[in-house]
């Protein structure tokens, strides 16, 4: 355990400065900043809803696209450039060549990729509110303060943690075993885009594709039941897909391991 | 060799799909010295040299290093081992500094030992710049520095002269040398040239097409590598003919003689010969066979 400890320090060490970190923390302040001055300038068109549509309607600006494709093609660049930083250099032969064990590297660097994730979704759901908050400062005709969103807000944004987490270990794989930019990412953006299909056409097997379940997570959130009063919104946190997330992830995550502890550097 | 051993290895061999790269290797590197690992490229040093740091996975166990098997003690034999592998493997977004900093995050090595490094392998004033940006004597010199991080009991080495000029070829010699002399430090250092190897080296192993054709100390290889008498004159078909006449054996080659050297004086009488017969001497040396010399003169003993 102590040696996942460095080896995660490392990663963070190595990275800290290098777009793969700091992609992180930019997409959802940069996002969040264009979402805010366009609802700024056009405030008007949430004025007329109630205090829960116009969250609903903020919010959706910026989740309908981050579940179809922000989301999963942040998590295949990450991935991706954890890897990279080792394959850039020839640095495995020196990375395996220290006194590590080699579960430790390889878990190290697969939990930075999950920590990258939920960093960013946190980060997203943080910007979201912050942003919602300063608007209604600015603008006291809005009612983003008559709805209590926490709650609800990070669930969403839980959910489509959870929903990314086979993605992450299905890329964290392929990014493993080449080297080059275009094989991971050409294949995590073609298959993104037919996981998007598959769930947009409402295939009943989408469930199985990792790379459906961001967008079947979308969807499940968007059909969410209101209550009569308009006061909550109700939606499911572990439905079918996120279940199969989670199992890809643990299946990848020890198929992995398996890959690496047997592969010699050459 | 009746001193303990450091590295040890069994008839290893080795195959990279159906080509077989190590053919019954018998490494044998005693404690505290320097081997210099020679061999042309290709001949399997490095092969040898990932198998030593268990980065190709031998399974037949007949790799020792500190005296333990290397499959069922790698993490410990590991902790022993300061390592460069071919080209310095450094992130080049990071400085030098922090390339040595983020080495001791993993080896929770104390950072004071940071400035030492990189005040012994001259890369101080360089410090802060970003690792790409260096040149591959730089490089070679911070990889050399993240090997001797962890103060290792054993040095292994893969060409680490590799890019360096002729002051920075010196000054890694002299830092092997005392790490060996001074600290008791065991120190595996590839090459593919001799000259270097004979300057450093206390023992040595000769490696081609993955066969170890020799093994033994420093003053074992010199007597198996004789000196020659390499000599240059005006007309050097009729004063080999000379030569061969007065019992000298000789070796023509396209314009110059090779004799055995065996003395200085016997230098000196053929110098005589030759300039009171009239023959112009235009030079007259004591050269080494090169390594392709040596291989043949190995195999053939």
């Amino acid at each position: 355990m102590h040696a996942f400890v460095l080896s995660f320090r490392s990663e963070f060490y190595k990275t800290r400065k290098t777009l793969t970190f700091l992609s992180a923390i930019l997409l959802p302040l940069i996002l969040c900043g264009f979402l805010f001055t366009g609802f700024y300038l056009y405030s008007d068109k949430l004025t007329p809803y109630s205090p829960l549509e116009q969250w609903a309607r903020y919010m959706g600006a910026i989740l309908g696209v981050m579940g179809a494709l922000i989301l999963p093609m942040l998590v295949i660049f990450q991935t991706y450039s954890i890897n990279s930083i080792e394959h850039r250099s020839d640095m495995w032969k020196s990375v395996f060549s220290l006194p590590i064990p080699k579960w430790s590297i390889y878990s190290s660097k697969f939990v930075y990729a999950v920590f990258l994730d939920a960093l960013c979704l946190s980060l997203f759901a943080t910007c979201i509110l912050l942003s919602a908050w300063l608007m209604n400062l600015l603008l006291p005709e809005l009612k983003f303060n008559q709805f209590d969103i926490v709650g609800l807000l990070f669930k969403i944004h839980l959910k489509l943690f959870l929903a990314s987490l086979g993605i992450v270990s299905i890329q964290f794989i392929l990014s493993l075993l080449w080297a080059d930019f275009l094989k991971p990412m050409g294949i995590g953006f073609v298959l993104t885009v037919a996981g998007v299909i598959c769930s947009n056409m409402g295939w009943k097997y989408a469930y199985t594709i990792p790379y459906s379940h961001p967008s079947l997570a979308m969807i499940s959130i968007f059909s969410a039941k209101k209550s009569s009063d308009m006061q909550s919104l109700y939606f499911e946190l572990m439905t079918r897909e996120i279940y199969v997330s989670l199992g890809v992830a643990v299946v990848a995550f020890i198929a992995g391991y398996f890959i690496i502890s047997k592969r010699s550097v050459k | 060799m009746d001193q303990p051993l450091e590295i040890e290895t069994r008839q290893l061999s080795y195959w990279f799909g159906t080509q077989k790269v190590l053919d019954n290797v018998s490494l044998q590197v005693p404690k505290g010295c320097i081997y210099g690992f020679l061999g042309p490229n290709g001949a399997g040093k490095t092969t040898a040299i990932k198998i030593l740091l268990n980065l190709l996975y031998s399974s037949s166990e007949n790799v020792f290093v500190f005296g333990e098997e290397l499959n069922h003690s790698r993490i410990s034999i590991l902790s022993r081992i300061g390592s460069l592998v071919e080209q310095p493997a450094i992130y080049p977004h990071l400085s030098g500094r922090e390339n040595l900093i983020n080495r001791c995050i993993l080896l929770q090595t104390d950072r004071k030992r940071v400035n030492e490094l990189l005040r012994l392998v001259d890369l101080d004033t360089q410090a802060d710049k970003k690792a790409g940006n260096y040149s591959l004597g730089m490089k070679q010199r911070l990889g050399i520095a993240l090997a001797l991080l962890p103060d290792p009991q054993l040095l292994i080495l893969d060409e680490p002269t590799n890019g360096l000029d002729p002051n920075g070829i010196m000054e890694i010699r002299q830092l092997l040398q005392k790490l060996s002399r001074e600290e008791g430090k065991t120190v595996f250092v590839s090459s593919h040239l001799l000259a270097e190897v004979e300057k450093m080296a206390t023992h040595v192993g000769i490696i081609n097409h993955g066969k170890l054709l020799f093994q033994g100390s420093i003053a074992e290889l010199q007597r198996a590598n004789n000196s020659l008498i390499s000599l240059q004159v005006n007309d050097t078909v009729s004063a080999a003919n000379l030569l061969l006449r007065n019992g000298y054996q000789v070796d023509v080659e396209v314009d110059s003689i090779c004799l055995p050297y065996s003395s200085h004086e016997e230098m000196g009488s053929i110098n005589s010969l030759l300039i009171s017969k009239g023959y112009t001497v235009y030079s007259l040396s004591q050269t080494r066979k090169n390594l392709e010399q040596l291989f043949m003169n190995i195999t053939q003993n």
